[in-house]
């Protein structure tokens, strides 16, 4: 069975919000209607989004390090928010795994939001009913876009190809080799909700570089170097 | 969490409904044993019909918690997984029922129908079962939706289940101790002991949920939220500067003093404050004592169910410690 999932590798997201803002710009302008934005220019804008950028700071000034922190719907494999559901407007997707809402079925009763641990679902003040992240849904299963196309829009968005998306039941997916070879994690593992949506850790890549590797020390140029030859070959002299 | 108002309002009107159903059938029950004095139709029919106002009440509150109301007759589909679906079952169930049982009295359906030994059945007692079956099937539903949310660890205990029944049942016995002293009913003093009973075991029940709670450690911390191993972590920033969703419905925004007062408040008020009321309005014979041992106590309980949800501290809360 697939189960589409975002790999999100922490060691490479600059928080730029691109993500955040191409998910908004694609997910209010599609059939599902708009996003509610509230005084977006005024002093306290508020609103729906599936997808926000967070930023923690690690450790104690000066060793400080900044991570910024992408948190969307995780896609859980067993999704708590769906069975609390009174009308089955929640479901997750046989065919992909990906978690919906109904919003034609959906209440607004808040409920799925209290059974989410990852804060994932948000009321859309205005069409009164319970938003998520679909993975983009819209584009990811429209056949007439062309392959490269068929990805989430924060995917398409991110600068620093920080975000990663594909099916996590396929062992030979890009997402599958990250997550394996690159020490991918769930969020909040105890609670047994399976995310399917994974992060790469952070890791400090560190270079050494000793003189030598920037300049050779038996370089031909150097100076000590342009003595007359007297015949005699080094080894040098036949293997560059 | 966020308090809201609809949601204290129904579930304090539920249970003091339910209560007073199933103190109009205990009393009922007791006169058929002729340990109480039987009393008219009338008395059983109006008390009822109180208990259905306040379950209507309770119902009418749900609705405004509701995004789209219009759409609440979809919420019974998904009974097989859902406890708020059950609720929705179950609570025009139980409507239906006492209805059903005050129409019974109100018409003087009470002939026997058959007899079991010494015991007449007749069409009210048959109803009075089926009713306090449904009564207790809609504390569980009730309480169960709160109790079954694992990320609310301050709710997900059988503490909940027992404080929802307790505490419902007691002030609705509390409130037909009151309607029978204002009736100027003989039943005061035994729906009355009732009450009392029900209180001091509900306030063991809140009592033991209110120890747990204040040891309680969080399964979750903000190392396990974001998978960085660090002990000084900090959030910076989360993604919103004037708030969200998330920040609206799992804060309520008060302060720890503000909290404390609120516990405080519904320790007496719920408690010992009806449990003396009660005492000196049978003592001194005044309905009006009686009453307002019944309005303190519902005051008190609509603090309780406040605290019940300031006191609650949501794992998503970890994604939402600071704004920038």
């Amino acid at each position: 069975m697939t189960q589409l999932a975002l790999v999100i590798d922490l060691n490479v997201c600059v928080g730029c919000h691109a993500c955040v803002t191409s998910c908004k710009e694609w997910n209010t302008s599609g059939a599902a209607g708009p996003l509610v934005d509230e005084h977006p220019y005024d002093g306290s804008p508020t609103g729906t989004f599936f997808n926000r950028v967070q930023t923690f700071e690690v450790g104690t000034f000066p060793d400080t390090e900044t991570v910024h922190f992408p948190k969307s719907c995780l896609h859980c494999e067993d999704p708590p928010c769906v069975p609390v559901c009174p009308t089955g407007a929640s479901y997750k997707r046989a065919d992909n795994g990906v978690v919906l809402v109904d919003y034609d079925k959906c209440i607004g009763c808040k409920y799925c939001s209290w059974a989410c641990p990852y804060g994932a679902r948000e009321l859309d003040a205005q069409e009164r009913v319970m938003k998520k992240c679909t993975l983009c849904i819209d584009r990811i299963t429209d056949d007439s876009l062309p392959e490269r196309d068929r990805q989430p829009a924060c995917v398409l968005a991110c600068p620093t190809s920080a975000r990663l998306f594909g099916d996590v039941h396929d062992p030979d997916s890009e997402v599958s080799v990250a997550i394996r070879e690159r020490g991918g994690y769930a969020l909040m593992a105890e609670w047994g909700t399976k995310p399917a949506n994974h992060y790469l850790p952070r890791h400090k890549t560190r270079m050494h570089i000793a003189p030598e590797d920037l300049e050779r020390v038996d370089n031909p140029l150097r100076r000590e170097d342009l003595t007359d030859y007297t015949g005699e070959e080094s080894v040098d002299d036949v293997a560059w | 969490m966020h308090p809201a108002f609809s949601v204290i309002l129904l579930t304090t009107l539920l249970g003091a409904g339910q209560g007073l159903f199933l103190a109009m059938f205990t009393g009922q029950l007791y006169a058929i044993a002729h340990f109480l004095p039987l009393q008219t139709s009338g008395f059983y029919a109006s008390g009822s019909l109180l208990a259905l106002s306040l379950l209507l009440g309770g119902l009418a509150a749900s609705f405004f918690h509701l995004g789209r109301p219009e759409r609440a007759w979809r919420a019974a589909s998904c009974w097989r997984t859902s406890w708020l679906s059950r609720e929705v079952i179950v609570l025009p169930l139980t409507m239906g029922l006492v209805a059903a049982y005050a129409l019974t009295h109100l018409l003087g359906w009470t002939a026997p129908w058959f007899r079991v030994g010494a015991l007449a059945v007749d069409l009210s007692l048959i109803l009075g079962v089926l009713g306090t079956l449904a009564t207790l099937a809609l504390f569980v539903c009730t309480a169960m939706i709160y109790a079954v949310v694992r990320f609310l660890e301050e709710w997900h205990s059988p503490l909940t289940v027992s404080n929802f029944l307790l505490l419902g049942t007691a002030s609705g016995f509390m409130l037909a101790a009151a309607y029978s002293a204002w009736l100027g009913n003989p039943l005061g003093g035994f729906f009355g002991t009732w009450a009392v009973i029900l209180t001091l075991a509900a306030a063991l029940s809140r009592g033991a949920h209110l120890l747990r709670n204040a040891r309680l450690e969080h399964r979750s911390t903000v190392q396990s939220a974001i998978g960085v191993r660090h002990r000084a972590l900090q959030q910076k920033a989360q993604g919103a500067t004037g708030g969200s969703f998330n920040t609206r419905e799992f804060f309520h925004g008060r302060s720890a003093r503000t909290l404390r007062w609120v516990r405080g408040f519904f320790l007496v008020a719920v408690f010992p404050l009806p449990v003396v009321l009660i005492a000196l309005a049978h003592a001194e014979v005044s309905s009006t004592m009686a009453l307002t041992a019944f309005g303190v106590q519902f005051v008190g309980l609509m603090a309780e169910r406040w605290y019940f949800f300031a006191e609650a501290r949501h794992a998503q809360n970890l994604y939402y410690q600071s704004v920038s």
